[in-house]
């Protein structure tokens, strides 16, 4: 492979970032219109461009490479040394500029890159310091598509940390009423569990003398005497623990979820669309490349205790999000963000289960949360944007006033609820399968969750779409017809849902084109797995 | 037709109704008035293709136990999951029911709905329902069963809150699939169980591996389990009791909707599921199966009695009707199950749509008299209509007469096979297990009494309101439906013998398949006796099993009592509305507790409202309160904890470290100034200093 494809979709945002901040600021009102504009096709040229590099991309990627601990078998790898130093008291540090894609990245990649194009097209409603908020947006990309493609630790935490800052900014600045709350949560909760991942990286680079995470899959390349040599000692399950709480705030699985409802309904419309569309799978997939093959000793000691934190994730954030029906303010956002939490636990309970169902689902189920509940973001903030307002007693009776808005929404809210034809059917479906083989009990007390969602949906439809319109929103949206022509979505939502919709049929009917691209590696991390669980 | 042409077109019979759906919802807007049209034509070519593959696989095959074919659609993986569908004998007369009754329900409703704002939905949403509905005949595993499941359930779900600006229609509806899902999740159950122990989804595949001695679990109870949990997708479907509260309300959809939906079609899915899986059921689960559906046969004829409101009394008659179908299977009586399920759906389709075709026409009356605020469906604003609409009223009493099962009617014809059936089950079992034909015949003699009291009440005697005075018979596209589904319910269809069905093609064609479970967990008498082969005969009397042969034995006196059990409750029910031999209020006034009980429908809606629902509200409320107070309290009280450690660090680096520093700071200070005075400039005092120095340092270290 000659052409670095990898390093261009990563560091792809980077130079659509730099053409942003050289935009002149155009001197009167109309110059200062025309700049925005630019600024807003920059950044969407730049995502669409990655967009379409993640689709050669896939186009290329050979399924039949496993990929995982097995360094020949990664595609598309770049690797050159990058800080290679010696300090006194560590000795050689030797940081590698390595990136790498198998069957568990290849979909967070297309993600990534679907996700981050689409929601461009609700960022063109911020109005407010248009240059930073596309410039911290491209920013962001770049950390996210990091993450995805990083093989070295170091990078990795780079790229993590990376993403942090403009997300912080991002809400902080162009967020809600109590943004400066949310954003502070936001950012506190995600360095605390870096510093945990901080420390385990130095652990593993003083136990092995390499940040390599495939290197570090192999336990043969662990020294005698390091701190996380040896099987199942209790430093490697201290260790295994700080990871996975850093890699489960992210995800986030109960108790460390709050800072996502805050995050939410905070966030403006785009970032909401990222936070939940890519964001929360960047735990998921920590743990699945870093801490499970890494220490599959203490994935095995502590199986049965995560498999029990996904099922009261499930059942838990199914629970809070019908609790919406009573306590506080009902928000809109707020309600999905718990059933994100909900969703987000049947990944956990997928990986858990360490079956190929399992972990097949669980990716899948990453994948497909991430497409549905953008749609749901999206299809909030279109109302939003209008009403401005997201309580769900401020609605009722839009499916008369809005008729293609709620054919869009109820293929998000089906596919939501798991139903049959939509992706996320067949990603459930899988999860719950595999899980039952380990832990039957568990997995049908989180079934309880089928229920749930069905009446939190159907729930929060009725009071939307049915019903009668309030007398306040009788009339037009917008009655000067300046920015909102009809009453209905305009063209720009439906060009960023509609993808998306389509996207979650197809794969509901025909799920092969990104479950292919993970079986292989799946069964390559179970069978480096399996030594190691009893 | 050879099998692959038979297959390829059962395909095209599935996506066509499909196509109507997408039809309608993408260019309905356009269509207009048109999309009657359009639907029901596609539906008509669908009724053709059905027909055709129908008749092929019943009379070309009929001996052949199923066409079907497997691909494999993913892989999750080393392994890829196999999915199918295929045509048996059941499934080619399911064809026919579904095509048929969804046909003619599109042809009413041009009339019907004409004028509804959504019109090209409703056309739209019944193709999604139709194609959902053949998915599940059509389907040979689990996995494409469960999921047609869910999209009938859905399709339901849009058709009863069809008009949702009426918060009871959108209410209805999510009632319908959030109690749907409680019987799914127990499917689902069962549906893991199977697959995590035979791995596959394959009704074949599991069923073999039943027969090879398999068990989940190596368990017995596990298989039990798993098939009661199978099961309970059908109570949901199937509206069996205690899951049964939803099919009520769903009356709040469109008539036409709950003629093909929530009366012949969809709520006899749970009972075509069981029919389809008889093979995996133990003897246990039969049981359970067997008392759910005497409970419900026997619960909702209670109910049915005190309605007042037209639609209701149908759906109470239906849930009724459903539970005997249930009951059959769960006594073993496979054939006049199913059978009753195909008679049941005729004329229960013809009852609905007759519902519909007076309250179309009390509609209309009322319209005429600018009335807005009557009822158009209690029963007590009607009357004299057998005069006004002569065609809906014979129609309806013909269909009554099917429902309370009278002879050379298809509803005595497989009424008494399941009532046979639960007699010989009885005697069989023995013990408790005689309540169940007991509650049986009670319910059919209820049957007869509150259809006959339905016919009465509405159809008979003088109009009992102006609107009612003033109604007219419908057009034809109205009536013709309900003749053909009338004509439908002559015993003539089924066998050539009004008062024996079993000498019929359809006996000979929905034969008993063989259990799969076996022998130790499975009741003697459904084990088919391999020596006494069917060949030998029991007079002119094929019998499978010791249960079959029972039957047969009871048959006619079955016959005997189920006749003069309905015969006393429509005679009780001419008594009582027709000639008021006796008074309809004073009996109420004699009973009053148990009509109340019965009128509120034994208070089920209630006490659901009392227990699950609360405690889920509860819990909910109790969880979102917890995260917002408890969790996010300790989030924000660490961070207030860091705040506060923040100040007191502050302060400590303020008083204490800056004063240290500042205190060093002076201390230098001072010393400074009283050293500066050294630093007089002058050379000569340096280099004495030094020299002292000097000497001080070779004076210690010599």
């Amino acid at each position: 492979m000659n052409f670095p494809i990898l390093t261009w979709i990563t560091f792809l945002p980077l130079a659509g970032m730099l053409a942003v901040l050289l935009v002149p600021k155009g001197k009167d009102e109309q110059g200062q219109e025309l700049s925005k504009t630019i600024i807003r096709w920059i950044a969407a040229g730049t995502t669409f461009l990655q967009l379409v590099l993640a689709i050669i991309l896939y186009f290329s990627y050979d399924t039949a490479l496993a990929g995982v601990n097995d360094l020949k078998s990664f595609q598309f790898v770049e690797k050159v040394s990058w800080i290679n130093a010696h300090l006194p008291m560590v000795g050689d540090i030797n940081i590698e500029y390595f990136l790498g894609i198998d069957g568990l990245s290849v979909p967070m990649v297309l993600l990534t890159a679907i996700i981050s194009f689409l929601a461009i097209f609700p960022s063109f409603g911020i109005n407010k310091a248009v240059k930073g908020y596309f410039a911290m947006y491209l920013l962001l990309d770049l950390g996210m598509m990091g993450v995805f493609t990083a093989l070295d630790f170091f990078l990795f935490y780079i790229f993590w940390e990376l993403m942090l800052l403009p997300m912080y900014f991002l809400i902080g600045i162009w967020g809600g009423p109590r943004k400066e709350y949310a954003a502070i949560k936001f950012f506190i909760y995600t360095l605390v569990g870096s510093v945990f991942m901080l420390l385990v990286m130095i652990g593993l680079y003083h136990s092995t003398g390499t940040f390599n995470l495939v290197e570090l899959m192999n336990q043969g390349n662990f020294m005698p005497g390091g701190i996380f040599s040896g099987t199942g000692t209790t430093l490697r399950l201290v260790a295994f623990m700080g990871l996975f709480i850093g890699f489960a705030i992210k995800v986030p699985v109960f108790p460390f979820h709050t800072w996502l409802p805050d995050a939410h309904v905070e966030a403006p419309t785009p970032i909401s669309v990222i936070l939940a569309g890519v964001l929360l799978k960047m735990g998921a997939y920590g743990m699945i490349r870093i801490a499970f093959p890494i220490f599959p000793d203490a994935f095995a000691y502590f199986q049965t205790l995560i498999a029990w934190i996904g099922m009261i994730s499930i059942v838990y954030g199914a629970f809070c999000a019908l609790g919406q029906h009573k306590v506080g303010k009902r928000d809109f956002k707020k309600l999905i963000a718990y059933s994100s939490v909900s969703h987000m636990g049947l990944v956990i309970l997928g990986l858990a289960s360490m079956r190929p169902e399992g972990i097949t689902g669980a990716i899948f189920q990453m994948f497909n949360h991430g497409i549905i509940t953008a749609m749901l973001f999206m299809i909030v903030g279109v109302i939003y944007d209008r009403a401005h307002t997201r309580g769900l007693d401020d609605f009722g009776g839009l499916a008369k006033k809005m008729p293609i808005y709620t054919g869009i929404m109820a293929v998000a809210f089906f596919a939501a609820i798991g139903l049959p034809g939509m992706s996320g059917f067949i990603s459930e479906v899988l999860v719950f399968l595999g899980a039952f083989k380990t832990y039957p009990v568990l997995t049908v007390i989180s079934g309880l969750s089928i229920v749930l969602g069905a009446a939190y949906m159907l729930w929060a439809l009725q009071k939307i779409f049915f019903g009668q319109l309030p007398e306040k929103w009788q009339g037009p949206w917008d009655p000067t017809g300046r920015i909102y022509k009809t009453d209905d979505v305009n063209l720009r939502e439906i060009v960023a849902l509609v993808p998306l919709g389509v996207l979650v049929i197809f794969l509901g009917v025909y799920p092969n084109p990104v479950l292919n691209l993970m079986t292989g590696s799946v069964t390559q991390l179970i069978e480096l797995m399996k030594p190691f669980i009893h | 037709m050879t099998h692959d042409t038979l297959l390829t077109l059962s395909v095209f019979v599935l996506l066509t109704p499909l196509l109507s759906f997408m039809i309608n919802i993408f260019f309905g807007n356009k269509l207009g008035r048109l999309s009657g049209v359009v639907g029901t034509t596609i539906l008509g070519i669908d009724l053709l293709m059905a027909a055709l593959i129908a008749f092929s696989k019943l009379v070309t095959y009929g001996g052949e136990h199923i066409i079907q074919t497997r691909f494999e659609w993913f892989s999750p993986g080393s392994y890829a999951i196999s999915v199918g569908y295929g045509i048996d004998n059941i499934a080619a007369i399911m064809l026919m029911v579904v095509t048929l009754i969804s046909f003619l329900v599109h042809l009413f409703s041009t009339i019907y709905m004409e004028g509804d704002r959504r019109y090209p939905k409703f056309y739209a949403y019944l193709g999604l329902f139709t194609f959902s509905m053949l998915g599940i005949v059509m389907a040979n595993n689990f996995l494409m069963m469960y999921i047609f499941w869910e999209l009938v359930g859905i399709s339901s779900y849009l058709l009863i809150g069809f008009w949702y600006e009426k918060d009871s229609a959108s209410n209805a509806g999510k009632k319908a699939f959030i109690t749907n899902r409680i019987g799914d999740l127990g499917f689902f159950a069962g549906i893991m169980i199977l697959f995590m122990t035979y791995g596959s989804f394959m009704f074949e595949d599991i069923f073999a591996g039943i027969a090879s001695g398999t068990l989940p679990f190596n368990n017995p109870t596990m298989l039990t389990l798993a098939g009661i949990g199978i099961f309970m997708g059908a109570m949901g479907k199937s509206a069996q009791w205690p899951l049964h509260v939803w099919l009520p309300d769903a009356m709040e959809g469109p008539t036409p909707v709950s003629a093909l939906i929530h009366a012949a079609t969809m709520v006899a899915a749970g009972v075509y599921l069981v029919a389809k899986v008889f093979w995996m059921f133990t003897a246990d689960a039969l049981t359970f199966i067997a008392i759910i559906g005497t409970i419900t046969a026997f619960v909702s004829a209670t109910i049915a009695i005190t309605q007042v409101d037209f639609k209701k009394v149908l759906a109470y008659s239906t849930v009724s009707q459903l539970g005997f179908m249930i009951m059959s299977l769960g006594t073993g009586g496979y054939t006049n199950g199913f059978f009753h399920l195909v008679t049941h759906a005729w004329f229960k389709a013809a009852l609905f749509l007759a519902a519909g075709s007076v309250i179309h026409a009390m509609h209309h009356a009322m319209h005429h008299m600018h009335d807005h605020h009557s009822d158009p469906q209690d029963i007590n604003n009607m009357g004299g209509l057998r005069k006004t609409m002569p065609w809906t009223y014979r129609t309806f009493l013909f269909v009554t007469l099917a429902l309370a099962g009278i002879p050379l009617t298809s509803g005595f014809l497989s009424k008494d096979g399941i009532l046979a059936g639960t007699l010989a089950w009885a005697k069989l079992t023995g013990g408790w297990h005689w309540i169940v034909p007991v509650m049986a015949f009670t319910a059919a003699g209820m049957t007869a009494f509150y259809m006959f009291r339905l016919t009465i009440v509405a159809f008979h005697g003088e109009p009992k309101t102006k609107i009612a005075g003033h109604t007219h018979e419908n057009p034809v596209r109205i009536v013709l439906p309900l003749v053909v589904l009338s004509v439908l319910s002559v015993w003539f269809f089924y066998s050539p013998n009004p008062i024996d069905a079993s000498v019929g093609w359809f006996h000979a064609r929905v034969v008993q398949p063989e259990t799969a479970v076996p022998a130790a967990y499975q009741w003697e008498f459904l084990i088919q006796d391999h020596q006494a082969a069917p060949a030998e005969n029991h007079g002119s009397h094929h019998a499978l099993n010791a249960l079959q042969e029972e039957t047969h034995h009871y048959h006619y006196l079955a016959m005997f009592l189920s006749l003069l059990i309905a015969g006393t409750g429509i005679a009780l029910a001419f008594a009582i509305y027709q000639y008021k031999l006796i008074s309809a209020d004073a009996l109420e006034k004699r009973f009053k507790k148990l009509h109340t009980f019965s009128y509120n429908k034994w208070y089920f809606d209630e006490l659901y409202h009392a227990t699950v629902i609360a405690l889920m509200l509860a819990v909910s409320k109790a969880m979102a309160w917890f995260d917002s107070v408890v969790v996010d309290g300790i989030v924000n009280l660490s961070a207030g904890l860091a705040t506060v450690a923040g100040k007191v660090t502050g302060l400590f680096d303020h008083v204490v470290v800056d004063g240290a520093v500042n205190l060093t700071a002076r201390v230098t200070g001072f010393f400074g100034s009283r050293l500066r005075k050294l630093q007089t400039g002058n050379i000569q005092f340096y280099v004495v200093m030094l020299l002292l120095g000097v000497i001080l340092l070779f004076y210690f270290f010599v």
